[in-house]
């Protein structure tokens, strides 16, 4: 019989650490793997959750945050690939321009 | 210190590893490997959670999937080997003070405030196994799940179309 708010600490300290991913790297790869992480967090915040009132909801809820993360970390690399094609560098710092 | 304690203090400590060496590493394949860990250390704790078709798939999604997409970028790019980092001198030290901040003001509110209350009892057998969720999925959650084959169909579209070469490009 665990606290339930141990697991929520671990997700708050999980998602504090993909929220510093996006901070401070410039590497969008590692960038868009830290949203990752800060969906996994709340991912773990809903299972919880669920365990907690015995509701399936938030698991159901888990599954469909699985899939639409997945949508966009394809859609995300493609743009990642595209940009790369066209200026040779993945550096965000010099992805200011809006013209491509 | 029961058996549980322990087993949550083990996973959370390699959770928390991970995340921090995705953070740190210098190579972004080192990265995208602590995050593979992390997921499955995650997809452990769905486990401990009564989730296994959860934990199921986030290892067959997150893990198996989407780290291999991001696996097969980065080598696509040859991002492995970073350039020298010229970043705003006060940006990595506010960032990590921000940070900081939220995670004590979490803290804070979690064991001092009494934010959240409740017990996690042992897992159950059948709470939420592919069964269960089936049910719960089809009859409940049919016209989101039935978008989401559209959301799905959407980005592999956008994926295909953005990354098509021009006609004239070499």
């Amino acid at each position: 019989m665990l606290p339930l708010t141990y697991y929520l600490a671990l997700s708050a300290i999980l998602f504090t650490i993909g929220a510093l991913g996006v901070l401070i790297r410039r590497n969008p790869l590692i960038i868009f793997m830290s949203v990752e992480l800060m969906l996994n967090a709340a991912n773990l915040v809903f299972v919880v959750f669920a365990r907690v009132y015995e509701a399936l909801s938030g698991q159901i809820f888990v599954f469909f945050v699985m899939t639409v993360a997945a949508a966009e970390v394809a859609v995300g690399l493609a743009l990642i690939v595209v940009i790369f094609r066209t200026k040779h560098s993945i550096d965000v710092d010099q992805m200011s321009n809006l013209k491509g | 210190m029961t058996v549980d304690l322990i087993l949550f203090l083990i996973l959370a400590l390699v959770a928390v590893a991970t995340a921090l060496g995705m953070l740190f590493s210098r190579s972004a394949v080192y990265s995208a490997l602590f995050l593979v860990l992390n997921f499955a250390t995650v997809a452990v704790f769905y486990l401990l959670l009564s989730a296994p078709f959860i934990a199921l798939t986030q290892v067959t999604v997150y893990a198996g999937a989407i780290m291999v997409l991001f696996l097969f970028v980065i080598m696509l790019l040859g991002a492995e080997q970073l350039p020298p980092a010229k970043v705003l001198p006060w940006q990595r030290l506010l960032a990590i003070v921000l940070a900081l901040i939220l995670v004590v003001e979490a803290g804070y509110l979690l064991f001092f405030r009494g934010a959240a209350t409740g017990q996690i009892g042992e897992p159950l057998a059948t709470f939420a196994g592919p069964r269960q969720i089936g049910l719960e999925l089809f009859n409940q959650y049919l016209l989101p799940f039935e978008v989401t084959s559209i959301l799905l169909l959407v980005a592999m579209i956008g994926a295909i179309v953005l990354t098509k070469k021009e006609k004239g490009e070499s």
